[in-house]
């Protein structure tokens, strides 16, 4: 029994096939070759750009980049953004409630050119402070980069006010949308996001392939991060200049099957309608909150209403590692810790909590497991 | 008793239970009764930190044989530190360098040792041999 899909979702049979016949029927080198094979694996790959586009509404299908995931589109962002644009007590906003991928990498930039980190706290609901945000944004703010959906506590963050906000000011904005675009529909022409970034294994895709999503403006003036084939127009030993977006960003041979397959999952996911998708989810969450509290001791972070189908709790002074533990042994999947979130632990002053993330594929039943499981570990540690 | 005597002793106490159940309610209760760790001892040099849980450690030489102390923050890591304790504590720094720990794997919480879990115990006994290494260099010196 699977609840842990906030770290990774399982993949669909369509999506696993789509990658077995690209490795079984036209397997080739995108972009390379003048034979058969090769074109046709990369009108596969572009159409899963185009596909891609369409999910999150970009303007053009160049502003996709292709990253292995999350991680690596916000560090490309802070090694090239950041490396050109970014100087000494510039400062970036995040938040209390980021997931490391969105707090290392600018700590990495701070340490490398001696920028400033501002965070913006959050409440004991677990939403962030708008006004405290507000008063943290100035003329030395240079970049806001904030989640759409918190990882730890399933906070949905007000993302359009946020970006309203910093546009006030001409500040660009980074969403990391990986807890977000597989819960409801992500429009980033209507946000208006400078980039967006998100996984695909969280999307019902495959692992090593993520997206980077930046306006065709911005990336123009990015500096390339990595180099190698594909990225370049020509290339002497004196000079080379750079081949045009998105290529520019893709060096090297790009993950070209995760790329499809992950255009598969949106087509997975697409086929069913939003509505359907943010309905069912919500009850889920809502059954699952509503039971959970009924166990004697339970007590869950993150009580925003606003919030997708994640529920991170504690019951009484049990440590999530044991809960963790006994679950496992129950054949019950959820993730335990800190969440590579420690900043939001250390708000509440807890080591860690167990988490449970819902996917469409996920049952009431299921859930009854959850809190049955839940119940019989908490008499035991009594 | 030697350190394998020690692990037998283990291994037939948990041959009792049949129900993983019960293996770990009595894993728990171990855990629970584990007593002896000195506050003074909590200290960052002593800690061992894992992902999922933290670990303890204090180590001590008393006429020629290494004593240990140890806690956790989780439970089901404290019983097995406990037994680890149990095991290696009061033996000399050869005996205990030389050990080789198989009763976790025999009563069945092998799982526990993954160093995927991250819960500390595989730095806790490698933390437990680096004391008696440190010992006996100490001894010979």
């Amino acid at each position: 029994m699977y609840l842990d899909n906030a770290a990774t979702m399982q993949k669909p049979q369509v999506v696993i096939d789509s990658m077995v016949e690209v490795y079984t029927k036209y397997n080739s080198n995108i972009h390379r070759g003048t034979h058969h094979l090769s074109n046709v694996c990369t009108e596969a790959f572009e159409e899963a750009r185009i596909k891609i586009q369409k999910f999150i509404n970009a303007a053009n299908s160049h502003e996709v980049i292709f990253t292995r995931g999350t991680t690596e589109s916000i560090n490309l962002v802070a090694n090239t953004f950041g490396e050109a644009f970014l100087n000494e007590s510039d400062e970036v906003i995040i938040s209390e409630l980021e997931h490391h991928s969105n707090i290392v990498p600018w700590q990495m930039l701070r340490d490398r050119k001696g920028i400033v980190l501002k965070v913006i706290p959050i409440n004991a609901e677990g939403e962030l402070l708008l006004d405290e945000y507000r008063s943290l944004l100035s003329d030395k703010t240079k970049l806001v980069a904030v989640a759409h959906v918190s990882n730890a506590l399933g906070t949905i963050n007000p993302v359009r006010e946020i970006i309203e906000a910093a546009h006030a000011k001409d500040i660009p904005v980074l969403i990391d949308g990986a807890q977000a675009v597989h819960h409801f529909p992500v429009n980033v022409t209507e946000l208006d996001a400078d980039f967006y970034v998100f996984s695909g294994h969280k999307l019902y895709g495959p692992t090593g392939i993520g997206v980077l999503y930046g306006k065709e403006e911005l990336l123009n003036e990015m500096p390339p991060w990595h180099g190698g084939g594909e990225m370049i127009k020509s290339v002497t030993f004196e000079k080379t200049t750079y081949n045009e977006l998105p290529f520019k960003f893709e060096a090297g041979t790009p993950d070209y099957v995760s790329a499809i397959g992950l255009g598969k999952a949106i087509d997975y996911l697409t086929s069913y309608s939003w509505n359907d998708i943010v309905d069912y989810e919500r009850e889920l969450l809502d059954y699952a909150t509503e039971k959970l509290l009924a166990v004697e001791g339970l007590k869950i972070f993150g009580t925003t209403k606003n919030k997708s189908s994640v529920i991170s709790f504690l019951v009484g002074n049990i440590h999530p590692y044991d809960m963790g533990v006994m679950l496992d042994k129950m054949g019950i999947a959820v993730r335990t810790g800190h969440h590579c979130a420690q900043p939001v632990m250390d708000r509440f002053g807890i080591p860690g909590t167990v988490r449970a993330s819902f996917a469409i594929y996920n049952t009431k039943e299921e859930i009854d497991k959850l809190i049955e499981g839940v119940k019989k570990i908490n008499q035991i540690f009594e | 008793m030697t350190i394998n005597e020690k692990q037998d002793e283990i291994i037939e106490e948990f041959s009792v239970f049949d129900d993983w159940m019960d293996k770990y309610s009595y894993l728990i209760e171990i855990g629970n009764s584990l007593e002896g760790f000195d506050e003074k001892n909590r200290v960052e040099q002593n800690l061992i930190e894992g992902c999922q849980s933290r670990v303890w450690l204090n180590g001590e030489l008393k006429d020629g044989k290494v004593y240990y102390t140890a806690d956790s923050d989780a439970i089901i890591t404290k019983g097995i530190v406990a037994l680890l304790i149990r095991v290696m504590s009061g033996h000399a720094p050869d005996e205990i360098l030389e050990a080789d720990l198989y009763f976790i794997d025999k009563i069945g919480l092998k799982e526990h040792l993954s160093p995927t879990r991250s819960n500390g115990l595989v730095s806790m006994i490698k933390q437990m041999r680096m004391y008696a290494l440190a010992f006996k260099t100490k001894m010979n010196g």
